[in-house]
This record gives C-alpha cells, sequence and structure tokens, in this order.
C-alpha cells in the first residue's frame, strides 16, 4: 500500500465499492476514447461545453470555487475545473452524471430555504454561498457517518464527488484536460515542469554529501 | 524503440512460451533467447512504448492505463473462507509489457541472509505456515549482481552496516539525495540508527538508448519516458528481441496450459484481442504471471489427470499469499522540501531489519523515507486528520503542506498464513465467462502488531527530525495486494510446495513457475530484486536442463 494505491482505492470507494466496479465494467468502452477526448479539449481554454448547460455550468464553478476559492493565487474557477468536470462527465466520469443533476437540483433547494430571494446559488453573495455550502458539507457529513462498506452500492454524494472531480480538474496533469495553464499546480507551490536538478529544496541545498556514522565498522 | 525482430506461428513448437513479460518473464525472455532458445513470450496487457506513457493521473488512476482492468477482470475478496467474497479491486498489478516493473517504485533491496533461513532459526510460529528456502542467499548473490548490472541499479555498496555480503560495487552511484532523505538520515544519526542511500532500480548515469533519471516525480504509478527507469520494458526486453529469436506478443490472455495423455505440457492456449482462441506450442512452458494469475492459470488448467488444478498434488496452489506488512507515518516540515522532484525515495534505513525476539514479535522491516504522491493523490491522502474539506482552510493547506509533508513507510515481514490465497470465484467470472480470481486474506496478527511498533519508531523520527505535525494512519487489517508472493512455493518436498529449486513444478517436467509465487518467505517488502534475481538463477537452472536433454526426454 502507498498513496498512489491508495489513491486508487479511495477513489473506487468514492464511486461506490462494488458498484465503482459495476460502473467500470459498463463504462469500458468509454473510457479507451476518453483521455483523446481530454486531449483535444484540452487545447482550448474554454472549450464547448458538451455535458452542462451554460446554467448548469455556471452553478458547478461556483460551488467548485467553494471548494478551492481564488484569493491571491488562481482558484478552482481559474484552473478550468468545470471544463473538466464536464469533459469527465462525458467520459470517464460519466457514471456521475445523475448524482450532478440531483445534487444541483438539491443546491437550488437548499438556496431556496435559506435565502428566498436568491434565484440560484451563483446569484448568491459570497456570504450566502459560505452558508449554503456549509450546510451542504455537513449533510454530507453527516451522511458519511454510516461506513460505505455497510451500505454496499450506496450512491456517492454530490459534495464528496464534486470535492474529488474539483480536486482533479485543479491539480491534474494538464494533459488530463484541468490545472489549466498549471494554474493548480503554481497555488501549491510545483513548478510546471517535468524536469529537475538538485538542489531540490531548503533541506538538501547544504547537503555534504553521505558519511558513515562515525566509528561504525562496515558489518554490524 | 525496436520491433519484434522474429515472430512465430502458433503452430510452431518453439522451445520455450513464457506467460508473462514483467520482472521474471522479461529476464527469463533475454536469458533464454540469449542461450540460443527460440521463445514466444504471451503477454496480456498492450506493448506500449515509452512515448506512450504520461503524467495524466486519470489515465492511470481512473482508466488503468498500466495496470489490471478490473472492468474485464474482476477480482473478488473475502477475508476468510466462511465469507462469500465480493467484487472488490484487492490486486493491483501491472498489465502491459514490462508488467509491474514498468510503474514500481523501483526500491531495489536485496534480501537478507536470514530471509531464506529464518524458519530455522526461530522455529513454528503459532497461525503461520513457516519454511525455509530450498536455496540460500549464498547461491543467490551472483544473480543479485548481475540484476544491478544488467538492468541498472544506482546505490553504494557498503553504506548499510546491515546489508549482506556482495561480490561487486553498484554499476552507478546512487541517485541524488532528497530533501526528506537529508532530513530522515539526520534524525537517524541522532537516534542511532544507520540511513543509507537507497538502492533504486533508477539510472543515476545513461546507458545506450536511456536517459539518467531526470527527476520529473512521476515515478509510482507512471510509466518513465526516457527509460531511467529499469523495468524490463526499457532494459531486458530489448536485448531478448534483439537475438531475433524472442517475440514479444502482446494483448494475449493465457487461460490454460495444455498438457497430453503423458502428462506434460505442450502449450499455452490464449485469446488474442479479437477473442479468438490459439495454442502456442512449445517444448516447456514457464508461467511468470505474477503472483495472483500464475496459480489462478494453474487452477483453470485443471482436467481429468489433474483434478486439483495443474501442479497441485500439494493442494498448495494459491496458498499462503504474502503481501507484505506496511505502515505509514507522515510529517510536515517548516521550510520547503520540495519532495515531488525526484523519484520517491532516497534514504532508507535497516536497524529493524531482524527484530529482538525480546519484543515479543517476529521478523522484521526497513523504514524509507519518501514522497510518493502526485498532486492530485497528494490532496486525496497527504493531508494531516481534522485539515478543513473545503474552503480557505483546505486550500490554505494543500498550499502550505505540498511541498512541506513527506512520509516514513514502514516495509515489513508478512507470514505465510495456509489460508490466505488466490483461488477460482465459483460465482464471478470474467469478461471471457471464465472464473475471476478471488482473494481470501487477514494478516497473521503478529504482522500488525509489528507495524504498530513500526510505525511507533517512525513517528519518534519525525519527532527527532522536527516535524512540526506528525501523524500515522491507524493500523488496518490489508484488503488490497500489490506484492503477490509465495502463492506457488519452492521447495524439496512435494508434499508442501509447487516448484523445486529450479523452479520446476513438482508434478510436470516441462512445466516452469517464476515469479513472486516462487518466494517461500516475504523478506521484509520490496520484493522485485529477489524475484528478478530468481528470474536469472532459474534461466540458468532451466537452459542447463533442456542443453542436458531433460526437458524433452
Amino acid at each position: 500500500m502507498n498513496s498512489f494505491h491508495s489513491a486508487r482505492r479511495d477513489f473506487l470507494q468514492l464511486l461506490g465499492g462494488t458498484a465503482g466496479a459495476a460502473w467500470l465494467t459498463a463504462n469500458w468502452p468509454a473510457l479507451v476514447s476518453a483521455a483523446e477526448h481530454a486531449h483535444q479539449a484540452a487545447k482550448s481554454d474554454h472549450p464547448a461545453l458538451e455535458v452542462f448547460t451554460t446554467d448548469q455550468a455556471c452553478e458547478v464553478e461556483a460551488l467548485s470555487a467553494c471548494i478551492i476559492p481564488s484569493d491571491a493565487t488562481a482558484g478552482a474557477r481559474e484552473a478550468g475545473v468545470v471544463y473538466f468536470i464536464d469533459r469527465a462527465l462525458k467520459t470517464f466520469f460519466s457514471e456521475a452524471l445523475p448524482v450532478y443533476q440531483k445534487g444541483l437540483d438539491a443546491v437550488q433547494k437548499t438556496t431556496a430555504e435559506l435565502f428566498p430571494g436568491v434565484a440560484r446559488f451563483s446569484a448568491a453573495t459570497e456570504e450566502q454561498k459560505l452558508k449554503i455550502f456549509t450546510q451542504i458539507a455537513v449533510e454530507s457529513e453527516r451522511q458519511n457517518e454510516v461506513p460505505r462498506r455497510l451500505a454496499p452500492g450506496a450512491s456517492p454524494d454530490f459534495f464528496q464527488t464534486l470535492r474529488v472531480h474539483t480536486i482533479f480538474g485543479f491539480l491534474v496533469d494538464p494533459e488530463g484536460g484541468g490545472n489549466r495553464d498549471y494554474a493548480g499546480w503554481k497555488a501549491i507551490g510545483r513548478e510546471p515542469s517535468h524536469s529537475f536538478s538538485p538542489p531540490f529544496g531548503f533541506y538538501d541545498k547544504d547537503y555534504p554529501g553521505w558519511q558513515r556514522v562515525s566509528g561504525e565498522t562496515e558489518k554490524k | 524503440m525496436s520491433r519484434p525482430m522474429v515472430t512465430y506461428k502458433p503452430s510452431d513448437e518453439v522451445d520455450f512460451v513464457i506467460i508473462g513479460s514483467g520482472a521474471a518473464g522479461g529476464v527469463l525472455a533475454k536469458e533464454l533467447s540469449t542461450n540460443g532458445f527460440r521463445v514466444v513470450v504471451l503477454e496480456q496487457g498492450e506493448y506500449l512504448r515509452e512515448k506512450d506513457f504520461t503524467h495524466d493521473e486519470t489515465k492511470v488512476f481512473i482508466q488503468s492505463q498500466l495496470t489490471n482492468k478490473v472492468n474485464v477482470h474482476p477480482v473478488t475478496f473475502r477475508k476468510t473462507a466462511e465469507e462469500t467474497a465480493r467484487k472488490q479491486q484487492a490486486v493491483l498489478y501491472g498489465s502491459c509489457v514490462g508488467g509491474s516493473s514498468v510503474h514500481f517504485t523501483a526500491n531495489f533491496w536485496r534480501f537478507h541472509e536470514i530471509d531464506f533461513k529464518e524458519h530455522s532459526k526461530v522455529g513454528d510460529i503459532p497461525g503461520a505456515n513457516f519454511a525455509d528456502w530450498p536455496i540460500t542467499y549464498t547461491d543467490l548473490e551472483p544473480y543479485y549482481t548481475k540484476v544491478e548490472w544488467e538492468i541498472g541499479v544506482s546505490g553504494l555498496a557498503g553504506a548499510s552496516p546491515f546489508d549482506p555480503p556482495r561480490s561487486k560495487p553498484y554499476p552507478m552511484p546512487p541517485l541524488p539525495v532528497k530533501g526528506n532523505g537529508v532530513v530522515f538520515e539526520r534524525a537517524c544519526r541522532k537516534l542511532g540508527y544507520h540511513a543509507f542511500p537507497s538502492p533504486m532500480a533508477i539510472l543515476s548515469q545513461p546507458r545506450p538508448g536511456r536517459a539518467a533519471c531526470m527527476n520529473c516525480g512521476f515515478c509510482l504509478g507512471f510509466g518513465c519516458e526516457v527509460g531511467a527507469k529499469s523495468s524490463t520494458l526499457s532494459s531486458v526486453i530489448p536485448m531478448a528481441e534483439k537475438t531475433g529469436r524472442c517475440e514479444i506478443r502482446p494483448n494475449c490472455y493465457v487461460h490454460r496450459v495444455e498438457t497430453d495423455k503423458n502428462g506434460r505440457a505442450v502449450g499455452a492456449v490464449y485469446f488474442d484481442a479479437q477473442r479468438n482462441t490459439h495454442l502456442q506450442k512449445a517444448k516447456a512452458v514457464i508461467l511468470s504471471a505474477n503472483g495472483a494469475e500464475t496459480p489462478r492459470l494453474l487452477l483453470l488448467s485443471a482436467s481429468s489427470q489433474f483434478p486439483a488444478g495443474l501442479a497441485n498434488s500439494s493442494g498448495y496452489v494459491g496458498k499462503n499469499l504474502m503481501p507484505n506488512s506496511s505502515a505509514l507515518a507522515y510529517g510536515v516540515f517548516d521550510e520547503q522540501l520540495n519532495d515531488y522532484k525526484g523519484p520517491a525515495v532516497s534514504r532508507i534505513m535497516h536497524d529493524f531489519y531482524e527484530l529482538d525476539p525480546k519484543l515479543g514479535l517476529f521478523g522484521g522491516g526497513g523504514l524509507d523515507a519518501r514522497f510518493d504522491f502526485t498532486p492530485v493523490s497528494f490532496v486525496l491522502n497527504g493531508l494531516p486528520p481534522g485539515t478543513p474539506k473545503w474552503g480557505a482552510g483546505f486550500k490554505q493547506a494543500i498550499a502550505h503542506n505540498f511541498t512541506r509533508t513527506f512520509q516514513i513507510f514502514c516495509h515489513g515481514t508478512s507470514l505465510p498464513v495456509e489460508s490466505n490465497s488466490f483461488s477460482l470465484d465459483p460465482d464471478v467470472k470474467d469478461a471471457w465467462g471464465l472464473p475471476a480470481l478471488r482473494m481470501t486474506f487477514r494478516d497473521h496478527p503478529n504482522d500488525l502488531k509489528m507495524m504498530e511498533w513500526m510505525q511507533a519508531r517512525a513517528l519518534e523520527i519525525l519527532d527527532a527530525a522536527g516535524a512540526k505535525t506528525k501523524w500515522g494512519p491507524p493500523i488496518q487489517e490489508q484488503q488490497f495486494a500489490v506484492h503477490l508472493l509465495g502463492t506457488c512455493r519452492m521447495g524439496n518436498d512435494p508434499k508442501t510446495s509447487v516448484i523445486n529449486a529450479d523452479h520446476r513444478t513438482h508434478d510436470v517436467k516441462n512445466l516452469f513457475l517464476c515469479d513472486g509465487s516462487s518466494l517461500v518467505t516475504s523478506g521484509r517488502g520490496q520484493p522485485t530484486m529477489t524475484i528478478q534475481a530468481l528470474a536469472y538463477r532459474a534461466s540458468d537452472r532451466i537452459t542447463a536442463l533442456a542443453k542436458s536433454g531433460e526437458i524433452s526426454a
């Protein structure tokens, strides 16, 4: 086990454990062309939407911006996360489409309940968005108190799904169709290069070279 | 990249058909073709080249570009034989030419002398099916050296006071130290431990057709675009093809070893990419399909002559699965480590390789300082407990921690337990209608206790290193295996082992097995080096048998 394997495992769990595997089975042919599709779409800063309507995209963008907000550095919005999600739902994350459809309806309902005068989430003030999104996240946490293994096949909830997709869209290698102009990598301090020379950071810059512990012989 | 220099027809009776082109199969292909034999390698996955590799995590994590695809090859899991197994991705292995050696981390430890004779030293352990190897470290040492020089391993000989003897230094110096290596080494020194440059199957100096490591950081899970990682794809498979006697045939799903009325193997039956069935004829068959698929293939090859599965008179096919135990500890530091640059690991320590029996623990382990995250996997798995899940606090945490975090990975013994196994699922079928791989596994209690102990030491090291925040995820029973070891173990007694010391099955004279399934003990993790040393040794043994007429006779 390591981070690669645990990331993969967590992702499959997010897809609903056994349901995730079933989804993979059902959608394999779609996966084959997915990367190619993403690569083509990634060439444009604002590619055409293929799954979301413009209105839906507005909502998803506003929601993903709650997860990774824009401040002194780029957030989900600037990294083009919504375009990554749109392409993903067309291809390798297509199983999650109903989660978005239901989730967006629920967000609309929560928005109307908390702020009756506000037409939709994306039209709310930043303060209102924070309140609405907090309610969505808290509700998700409450539902996830039931371990997934006790409810195999349970649908992954909207918050969890959106969160993982936003993280992918923000930080995936741009070849994967997100992280526009390396905005996500820059925000977390990863240089946008694929080749580096030492020293790499603070601690190795004055390293004198490996030395045997003094007084030790070669063999124990 | 070279293209296959030779192709054979399935009806051509070649000298050897090898199932699997991974760590072991690639080495056997090179050695046997170099020794003058005609070889066909049947690989389940695609023949990807360096140019096909990418840093796109959606391809690697989600689409399984390089690994087994559970949509068509489902896996089921259960803890005990009393349970009905459920579909779960319980096993991960490489599925492309080069196998798991394409995507692995490339940590390349030798096993130590103790790993081959530990049973004699400590005796029986309750609940474990423990045995000595029929070979010793001394038998394998020349082959460890051959691996290092032929595939390309970087390291510093004699740097660890716990290292076993070696006949030659490494062929090239260690890779550059990382920030985590420096911090780990200083903390170990403070505590009286002995951190040393990690041996890695990654080139620190270029070789013909292969670049030295460029420190891109996309190592674990990814194929190397410049051939610096010493996968069999980049190292020995081109040599095999250059002999003009070896064909690597991808997209071939072998599902049966065919035998004749005399109980001899006559070849391997496979589905091609169009699902047509072929029999590749061969004078001898070698299974290097990994510790999950090799036993599965033997069980799928049952016949009236071999009702319990081929080469399974002992009943040991698929049993004694040892995935290695593991634990993690994380630390966050004040200054930027930038450990996303470079291969995952640059310093390890083996002070706990053989634990003091007074601790009440059996076996031991090694610790390494590492950062094997991609940006995505870091944010999903690398943040301290209690970190906000979204919003300004979340963003601040990922921005601060990504460059300042590293892990100490504790690798350790898995004891062999007979009920821990791979078998055929009676209910679930793969996309070809064949029984799915079923894993039954529950850690031996010792292994879990030992990992608790190791994790506590790792946290002490992080403390000594000055970590501002540190934590260790709870030790849990494993339900996911990557190291697939011990499932067709080697031994002198046909009643308690599947192959002999020559890797020949006890039951079928011209059937050989060589991969993780051959191991008798699990070492302390990092088995690939040993699997490859075994493959070089097996090649010598098989060549000698073939040349003396003992295989075809």
